[in-house]
C-alpha cells in the first residue's frame, strides 16, 4: 500500500509541476491543483500509512493499531485553505483573461 | 503577568478579526462609518501592541507571555507566545498600519470594494503570524495573510495590477504547498508541531529521522525565503510592489519581514544548538549576499519610482538574510534595528512615490518604463527659468524625498545610517579586541552594504533631480494634508529612532541575548500554567482559532 500511495504522489507532483510551468492559466491552475492533491496525500502519509484503524485510544487498546489523528486535521484545514485560495485564483484568472484578452499568464503572446 | 494582562496577547489576533468582519455589514457607500471602525481598530491595535512591548520590556531578563488557546497545554494544544522580538513585529506592523490606513482614507479606499476588511484581515495575519508558537498555526496565519493581500494587491484593479497579481498568487500557492511539505515532514519525523516542543525534541532524534527532519526545514526554509525575497526567489516581487497601490505598497513593506522574522526565530530556537545546529546558515549568507547585489543593480537600472522602491525592498531583505547568515549576536542586534528602520523608510517612500508622480502626466511612468528600455534618448533644450519660485508642496514633497533618500543610503543623521553602523562595528568591531580575525564573508558583506547604500544615493539624487528640477510639465501635484501628513509622522519616527538609537539598541541587544538562550522560551511554553486548573471541568472551548 506504501507503494502505490508513493507512486500517486509521485505521479501527481511531477505533472503538477511540469504544468505549472507552462505558459496558460488554465494549465497552472490544474498544475496546481494536482500539487495540492499530492501534499494531501503526503500529509495523510506523514502520520504512517493503516488500513482499518481509528484514530482513537481507549481502554486497553494497543498503541500500534491506532492511527495518528493530527495528520487528519492537517489534511482538513489543508483541503479547506487549499480549495478556498485556488478559488480565488480561479477568479484572478478570469479577470486577467477577461482584461487582457489572451489567457498567457504573462497577458500576451510570445512573439513566434 | 496575570488576569487581564494574559488576555492581552490574543488581542493583537481579536481586534483585526472582529473590525474586519464587522466592516463587511456596512455598505461600500457608508465611507466615513467604514473608515472610522477601520482606524478604531488601529489604535485599538496600537495600544495593545505598545502596552504588550512595554510589558516586553520591562522586565529584567527574560520575558515569555504564554496564551494557551482554548487552555490546552503546551505540546497539544496551540499557544501563542509573546517575547521581546514578537513584541517589537506587533508594535512595528500596528505602526505601519496606521499612517497607511490614513493615507488611503484621502481617496484610495474607495478605488475598490471591501478594501477595509482585507486590511485588517491582513493586520491579522501578520500579527497572528508575529504571535503563534505552533507550526502548522503559523500556515493558517501565512495563509489570512497571504488570501488578504492577493485581495489588496489588485485593489484598484487595471490589467497591470491583476496580471502582477496572477504571478503573485501562483508563486504563493506554490509556495504554501511547499510550506505544508515541510511542516508535514517536520511532524512525521519530530511527531510535534510545536516550536518549544520541537526544540527539546530535536535532539532525541537521529539517523534517517533527523535526514527527513533537516530535509523539511530546508523546504519550509525555501518558502519563507520566497516571502522574503531572496535572489533567486524574488522575481514576481518587483512586479508586484510596483503595481501595487501605494497604500497597500506601503504594509507590504513589513510583509516581507515576516519570512525573515520566522527564518530568525526558528534558526535560533531551534537549530541555534545541538546536532543540527547552523543549519542552512550558509544558505542565508551567501543568498543574502547575491540578494543585495540583485537588488543593487536593479535599484541603479530602474528608472520608474516605483520600481527602484521594490528594489530597495530586496536590498533590505537581502542584508538581513546575510546579517542573519553571520549568526553573531551583536550583528543580529543591528540588524533588527535595521529592519525597523528600513522597513518605515520603505513605507514612507511608496506612499510618496505616489504624491510625487501625481505630478507627472500619464504619460511620464511609461516614458520612465521606455527609459529603462532603450536609454535616456533625448535631451530638450529647455528655455532657461531664472529664479522660479518652488511652490510649497513641491517643497515638503521634496524634503521627504530626500530624507527617504538619506535613510535608503544610510548617510547621517537619520536612522539608516544609525542602523548601518551598528551592522557594521559589529561584524568589524569583534575583532577589535585581537582574538578572532573577521572573517573573509563579513568583509564582503561590508563591501556589498556600503556600494548598495551608494547605489541607493546614485539612484535617488537622478531620480530627484529628475521629479524635482527637471520635471517637464512643471504641474504642482495636487497633494491633501492627509495624504502628507502620513509619510511625514513615518519619516518623523525615523528621527525619533535615530534620537532614541541607544535605548532602542539596548532593547535589540537584550532581544537578541534573549534569542540566544532558547532554553527560557521552552521553559515558558512548556511549563505554561493552565488558567483555572484546580477546577474538575473540561477545558473551556475559548478562542478556538
Amino acid at each position: 500500500m506504501e507503494l502505490v500511495l508513493s507512486i500517486g504522489i509521485g505521479i501527481m507532483t511531477g505533472s503538477g509541476v511540469w504544468l505549472i510551468l507552462r505558459p496558460r492559466t488554465y494549465q497552472v491552475i490544474i498544475g496546481l491543483s494536482l500539487l495540492s492533491y499530492a501534499v494531501n496525500l503526503f500529509i495523510f502519509g506523514v502520520g504512517g500509512v493503516k488500513s482499518n484503524a481509528a484514530p482513537l485510544l481507549g481502554e486497553g487498546v494497543d498503541i500500534s493499531t491506532v492511527t495518528d489523528p493530527v495528520p487528519h486535521a492537517l489534511v482538513l484545514t489543508a483541503i479547506v485553505i487549499g480549495f478556498a485560495t485556488t478559488a480565488l485564483f480561479l477568479v484572478v484568472l478570469l479577470a486577467a483573461r477577461g482584461l487582457t484578452g489572451t489567457d498567457h499568464v504573462d497577458g500576451r503572446e510570445q512573439p513566434k | 503577568m496575570s488576569g487581564w494582562q494574559q488576555h492581552l496577547i490574543i488581542a493583537p489576533i481579536l481586534i483585526p478579526l472582529v473590525a474586519g468582519a464587522t466592516l463587511l455589514f456596512f455598505d461600500e457607500r457608508e465611507r466615513v462609518i467604514k473608515a472610522m471602525i477601520s482606524v478604531v481598530s488601529g489604535l485599538a491595535l496600537a495600544a495593545v501592541a505598545i502596552s504588550l512591548f512595554r510589558l516586553a520590556n520591562s522586565g529584567e531578563g527574560t520575558f515569555e507571555g504564554v496564551y494557551m488557546l482554548g487552555n490546552w497545554p503546551a505540546p497539544f494544544g496551540i499557544v501563542l507566545v509573546v517575547d521581546r522580538l514578537s513584541a517589537l513585529m506587533l508594535v512595528l506592523a500596528s505602526i505601519l498600519a496606521i499612517p497607511t490606513l490614513v493615507y488611503a482614507l484621502a481617496r484610495w479606499h474607495t478605488a475598490g470594494a471591501h478594501f477595509h476588511s482585507l486590511f485588517q484581515f491582513l493586520l491579522m495575519g501578520l500579527n497572528g503570524a508575529f504571535l503563534t508558537g505552533d507550526l502548522f498555526n503559523l500556515f493558517v496565519f501565512f495563509e489570512v495573510m497571504l488570501a488578504a493581500s492577493y485581495g489588496l494587491l489588485m485593489h484598484g484593479s487595471g490589467s497591470m495590477r491583476v496580471k502582477a497579481g496572477l504571478h503573485y498568487i501562483a508563486v504563493n500557492l506554490a509556495a504554501a504547498l511547499c510550506f505544508l511539505i515541510g511542516v508535514s515532514a517536520i511532524y512525521g519525523s519530530a511527531g510535534t508541531l510545536n516550536m518549544a516542543d520541537l526544540a527539546v525534541r530535536i535532539g532525541e532524534i537521529e539517523g534517517e529521522r533527523r535526514m527527513l527532519l533537516e530535509a523539511g526545514a530546508g523546504i519550509l526554509g525555501i518558502v519563507f525565503l520566497i516571502k522574503a525575497g531572496m535572489w533567486p526567489l524574488n522575481f514576481w516581487l518587483p512586479g508586484a510592489y510596483s503595481a501595487a497601490t501605494a497604500p497597500v505598497a506601503g504594509i507590504f513593506a513589513i510583509m516581507s519581514k515576516v519570512g525573515i522574522y520566522v527564518i530568525l526565530r526558528l534558526s535560533l530556537l531551534v537549530f541555534g544548538q545541538g546536532a543540527s545546529a547552523g543549519l542552512g546558515l550558509n544558505v542565508l549568507l551567501y543568498g543574502g549576499m547575491a540578494t543585495i547585489a540583485f537588488g543593487t543593480i536593479g535599484v541603479l537600472a530602474s528608472q520608474a519610482l516605483g520600481r527602484l522602491a521594490s528594489y530597495s525592498v530586496l536590498v533590505s531583505s537581502g542584508t538581513l538574510l546575510a546579517v542573519l547568515g553571520l549568526n553573531n549576536g551583536m550583528v543580529t542586534a543591528g540588524a533588527l534595528f535595521y529592519m525597523v528602520s528600513s522597513t518605515l523608510t520603505i513605507a514612507a517612500f511608496f506612499l510618496l512615490i505616489e504624491l510625487v508622480e501625481r505630478g507627472q502626466d500619464a504619460g511620464a511612468s511609461v516614458l520612465a518604463v521606455t527609459m529603462e528600455a532603450y536609454g535616456d534618448a533625448d535631451e530638450e533644450d529647455e528655455e532657461v527659468e531664472v529664479g522660479v519660485t518652488m511652490p510649497g508642496t513641491i517643497a515638503v514633497l521634496g524634503i521627504c524625498f530626500a530624507a527617504c533618500g538619506i535613510l535608503l543610503s544610510g548617510l547621517p543623521p537619520l536612522s539608516g545610517f544609525v542602523a548601518k553602523f551598528a551592522m557594521l562595528s559589529g561584524m568589524i568591531g569583534t575583532s577589535a579586541q585581537g582574538d578572532t580575525p573577521i572573517a573573509a564573508s563579513a568583509w564582503w558583506i561590508v563591501g556589498l552594504l556600503i556600494l548598495s547604500g551608494l547605489a541607493a544615493l546614485i539612484s535617488m539624487t537622478r531620480a530627484g533631480i529628475r521629479t524635482f528640477w527637471a520635471s517637464m510639465e512643471g504641474t504642482v501635484p495636487r497633494v491633501l494634508v492627509m495624504e502628507m501628513a502620513p509619510v511625514m509622522l513615518l519619516i518623523a519616527l525615523t528621527l525619533a529612532l535615530t534620537i532614541k538609537a541607544g535605548p532602542a539598541m539596548s532593547y535589540m541587544e537584550e532581544t537578541v541575548r534573549n534569542l540566544q538562550q532558547p532554553t527560557t522560551y521552552i521553559d515558558a511554553v512548556i511549563n505554561a500554567r493552565r488558567a483555572g486548573v484546580s477546577e474538575p471541568s473540561g477545558p473551556d472551548g475559548g478562542g478556538g482559532l
